[in-house]
């Protein structure tokens, strides 16, 4: 077994050391009835590197690699182009076969990026900390709500019908568990709610989306100022963050806490994880934040270094009386992010995001042109949502009998609403070419 | 905004030099030791790292909402990125480095062709709302990955979703919840009991929940003591939560007694799996009597630990529980696989609910099922095998100058108490950081609390015996020296030889500097703002 170094010899010596007969005797602590006699039963044995590869090779083949058709599909991941410099970066050893930095002195390499991401994050949410990330956005959003309860001492979120329904469905099942309420508002697809009613002040939070699930780009200066005022917190979150290229940051609109999906940045669409969750907030409420924190500090010699810090809040220290009983971040992902974002810079992230801009609106003009479609919406960044004459579901699959990744039906992650079953969310990205568009429209004529 | 170095005067030209230590190289490099600036001490406006094209002329709608000023981003080249981050990697100790014994983490080897497989198009390119039919064989995949999973502990279901192990605890923990809910017993089972060794992510799952966290003491074994957990069951009582083996690094001999007992009481059994790694092939949890358990693909299944994630924490169910499992899972109609999520059908089933977007984290279950394959039943029961072989050499090579917390065999690691540092002037984490400067990581410190001092040594399978008798001599070295008394303050110093010497944590957490600002240059005596003079 190719990744096994001990040899037979190596075995026999070892044992004579430990002054042991066979490594039975090593288990022999576990109850003789639930000792497993030979192997395992109805599994194969090893095989080796060829044989693996074919096996993911057949895998891979009975799918539709965005990359061979059109492709429209967005609703919180989005496909866009990532530099090879990044995956080269992320596949160094000493990154990827690293642990969690809790031995600063040889670990700077992991704890200065975190800094650099951590200083990257609140660069583009505006705001004033940021954590070393989470899982990703949806369990970000999770842990946002939890901390505005523990700031306000409320059990009250109110989430606006702007929000992913998976963020939203993520909030409502700690909600259940974990003693909490939630106000949910209905999908917003036109983007004209009102949530300054709906706060009040049993509130701990309002959680809105920007933009929107639907794609609204939405100013919330007025929404978080209501919240203010009757001691709620504003919960921004941000499924696209190259949306922070280009759109007014949360920050500037008053915002508590931003999280965000950071996947679009240096990380595939991998069918769904790992991703990266963004989280920042106020600097007043540093010390409520759930996840890792990388500080700046100083080594026996007076050099700078950087350590993983305010640790007194974390599961590891605190047991039962943690913020969060979350351990790991996204380390890898956030590595990702952070070279793509580097490579960027200011110049590239900011162009990136007009082309983004760009693209979309050239397809919503090209798909609202064709008969029985109507674009919904008057403003977005790089999605929007269209009304079909139709189910919007039956369209999709007929599309990709045809070999086109046309979007999502918003019936899929809203089901049993009739309001939402004509809707279908469109996105263009950097990577969308005339290719795939004349294909969708030319599409689209043939199946409506 | 962005500020940049001088270097034709050194680093930080013309700053003064600090009072402390003065490096003895006009770079303050030491050799292929580099000293790293931050991106944004190094951006030129300008300056960028892609090429995009002018984007098309189009209507803006962006409702009047655009940003305006600047973001503050730095301006790099691609060179300069790929040298800022490959000298920051240079930093880093590695599980490809090395031995790297650090006790309840797993750091084996992280095969490569796992990375290959999981960036193939087709699986690493999906996205996770693709059309159903468009997807088969990534369900598949997840699938294929299930079965294995399922058919190595013992279980009859396993929610993929969670994202971690401890995300894996919580949706373990709230699939207990929720069947006691369902028995009407949620407001009148509020106790979780847990050994004292355990994870904090025990008892901060358990809390969260709602529920009130009763330790469990240990016996003179390093076992639970099955008398006070007796005691300690009642009609109050929600469920345990035990790793197994434990986190002393040992079996849990009375497992069996233990499960019963906790079923006979009306309570369930969390398992926390993060070191399933040793019994893999030769134990299957089910038999233990097991409700629940995560299993950490990135411990047992060597997903890479990346510098502190992306985990996965798959969790395996008994068939009490599996009706609670959260959305989404994968189902098999005919030949054609689709995915169960929220208002799809799912019969009687009542979900806990949803624990994350989309569907788990499909590229550690790429690389977990690489790691699966190429193993194989045989290779998996003979790691497991050899990894707990390894930490029994280990121990028994070091008996005589450290001190092993208990008697008997371990199981994947070998704990230590620091009895052996009595009187010495040396403490346990000076003996970590002396391990440094001898080119290993430091294994696990003071964990589990239970043990005074701990020194938690996991060798993990993937050494060669050649390159653990040189960690055993390395440490009996160190542990003659300590022991002479002569080398107190060398072990207070350790680092020496690593790019930094011991950071200031206190410092770190008084005055938090948690981001880069224009005005937060470095400290007095970093190499980066000495001036050459």
């Amino acid at each position: 077994m190719r990744y096994l170094p001990l040899t037979d010899a190596d075995r026999r010596d070892m044992l004579a050391v430990i002054g042991a007969r066979s490594v039975d005797e090593l288990f022999e602590d576990v109850p003789a009835s639930a000792r497993l006699l030979g192997k395992v039963a109805g599994l194969p044995d090893h095989q080796g590197e060829l044989e693996v590869e074919r096996t993911f090779q057949t895998f891979a083949a009975k799918n539709v690699s965005p990359a061979t058709a059109p492709f429209f599909i967005g609703a919180g991941a989005y496909r866009h182009h990532v530099p090879a410099t990044v995956d080269h970066m992320i596949q160094r050893g000493e990154f990827l076969t690293s642990y969690t930095p809790y031995q600063p002195e040889i670990t700077q390499g992991t704890l200065q990026y975190l800094f650099e991401f951590q200083t990257q994050v609140t660069l583009l949410t505006g705001m004033e900390v940021a954590n070393a990330s989470m899982y990703d956005g949806s369990t970000a959003t999770s842990e946002a709500v939890l901390m505005a309860n523990r700031i306000t001492r409320r059990h009250k979120a109110v989430i606006s019908g702007g929000l992913h329904p998976h963020y939203r469905r993520v909030i409502e099942t700690a909600a259940r568990w974990e003693g909490f309420s939630t106000a949910a508002c209905q999908g917003d697809a036109d983007g004209l709610e009102d949530l300054i009613a709906r706060v009040d002040k049993e509130s701990s939070c309002v959680v809105v989306q920007n933009p929107s699930f639907f794609g609204h780009v939405r100013d919330f200066t007025r929404l978080a100022a209501a919240c203010h005022a009757v001691g709620a917190l504003l919960i921004v979150v941000v499924t696209e963050v190259v949306a922070l290229g280009l759109i007014k940051p949360p920050g500037e609109m008053g915002a508590d806490i931003v999280v965000c999906e950071g996947q679009s940045i240096g990380n595939g669409l991998g069918f769904g994880g790992p991703y990266v969750g963004l989280f920042a907030t106020r600097e007043k409420y540093m010390r409520q934040m759930p996840g890792r924190l990388v500080g700046e500090t100083v080594d026996a010699g007076g050099k700078r270094g950087f350590v993983l810090t305010l640790s007194t809040r974390e599961q590891h220290i605190r047991r039962e009386k943690a913020t969060s009983n979350i351990c790991t971040n996204a380390g890898l992902c956030a590595l990702a992010f952070t070279v793509h974002l580097t490579l960027l810079g200011e110049a590239g992230f900011r162009r990136l995001a007009e082309l983004n801009h760009a693209k979309a609106s050239e397809l919503a003009d090209r798909v609202s042109s064709v008969p029985g479609i109507e674009l919904v919406n008057d403003s977005f960044f790089n999605e929007f949502t269209v009304r079909l004459p139709g189910p919007a579901a039956p369209v999709v699959e007929a599309l990709a009998d045809r070999r086109i990744l046309a979007g999502v039906p918003v019936s899929r992650l809203i089901p049993d609403d009739p309001a939402m079953e004509n809707l279908l969310l469109l996105a263009a990205t950097e990577t969308a070419t005339e290719h795939g568009v004349a294909p969708l429209v030319a599409g689209l004529k043939e199946v409506l | 905004m962005v500020q940049s170095l001088d270097r034709s005067q050194g680093r930080l030209g013309g700053v003064t030099a600090g009072a402390t230590a003065t490096p003895a190289t006009f770079t303050g490099n030491r050799g292929l030791q580099l000293e790293e600036p931050l991106i944004f001490e190094m951006g030129q406006p300008g300056r960028c790292g892609v090429d995009l094209p002018e984007p098309p002329k189009a209507k803006d709608r962006l409702n009047g909402l655009r940003r305006a000023g600047e973001i503050g981003l730095p301006g790099l080249s691609e060179p300069q990125v790929v040298q800022h981050y490959t000298r920051l990697s240079q930093k880093n100790y590695a599980i490809d480095m090395g031995v790297y014994p650090l006790g309840s983490c797993t750091m084996k080897h992280n095969p490569r062709l796992n990375e290959k497989v999981a960036r193939l198009a087709g699986i690493g390119d999906l996205h996770p709302l693709q059309p159903v039919s468009t997807v088969q064989g990534a369900l598949e995949l997840i699938d294929r990955l299930a079965h294995w999973l399922k058919t190595l502990t013992g279980m009859p279901a396993v929610a993929m979703s969670p994202a971690a192990g401890a995300h894996g605890e919580m949706c373990g923990m709230m699939a207990i919840a929720a069947a006691l809910a369902a028995k009407g017993e949620r407001a009148k089972r509020k106790i979780v009991l847990a050994p004292e060794s355990a994870h904090g992510t025990n008892p901060a799952t358990a809390a969260a929940l709602g529920f009130t966290v009763k330790p469990i003491p240990a016996n003179d074994r390093g076992r639970v003591d099955l008398s006070a957990l007796k005691a300690a069951l009642g009609p109050d009582v929600a469920a345990i939560m035990l790793t197994n083996p434990n986190t002393c690094g040992l079996f849990e001999n009375e497992i069996i007694e233990i499960s019963k007992a906790v079923h006979e009481a009306g309570a369930y059994f969390y398992c926390d799996g993060a070191n399933f790694n040793a019994i893999v092939g030769r134990v299957r949890p089910g038999d233990l009597g097991v409700d629940c358990m995560h299993i950490n693909l990135h411990k047992t299944f060597s997903t890479p630990h990346g510098g502190g994630g992306p985990g996965a924490g798959p969790v395996v169910l008994s068939a009490a529980l599996a009706p609670y499992a959260p959305y989404p899972w994968v189902v098999k109609d005919g030949d054609t696989w689709r995915i169960a999520e929220e208002g799809a059908s799912v019969g009687s089933a009542a979900p806990l609910g949803r624990l994350k977007a989309f569907h788990g984290q499909m590229g550690m279950f790429t690389r977990a099922l690489a790691y699966i394959m190429s193993h194989g039943a045989d290779g998996l029961k003979q790691a497991a095998e050899d990894a707990v072989l390894s930490a029994n050499y280990v121990m028994a090579s070091l008996k005589d100058v450290m001190s092993p917390a208990f008697h008997g065999p371990c199981m994947h690691e070998a704990l230590f108490d620091d009895s052996f540092l009595k009187d010495t002037g040396v403490s346990t984490l000076d003996f970590a950081k002396a391990m440094i400067d001898e080119g290993y990581h430091p294994m696990t410190m003071y964990f589990p609390l239970v043990v005074h001092g701990a020194l938690l040594i996991e060798p993990t399978e993937s050494q060669a015996k050649e390159d653990l008798d040189l960690f055993i001599g390395a440490l009996r070295s160190l542990a003659d020296r300590a022991k002479s008394g002569k080398d107190v303050e060398a072990f207070k110093a350790a680092p020496q030889f690593a790019p930094r010497r011991r950071l200031d944590e206190t410092l770190a957490a008084r005055k938090p500097v948690l981001r880069w600002r224009p005005s937060n240059n470095p400290p007095e005596g970093d190499p980066l703002k000495q001036a050459a003079e």
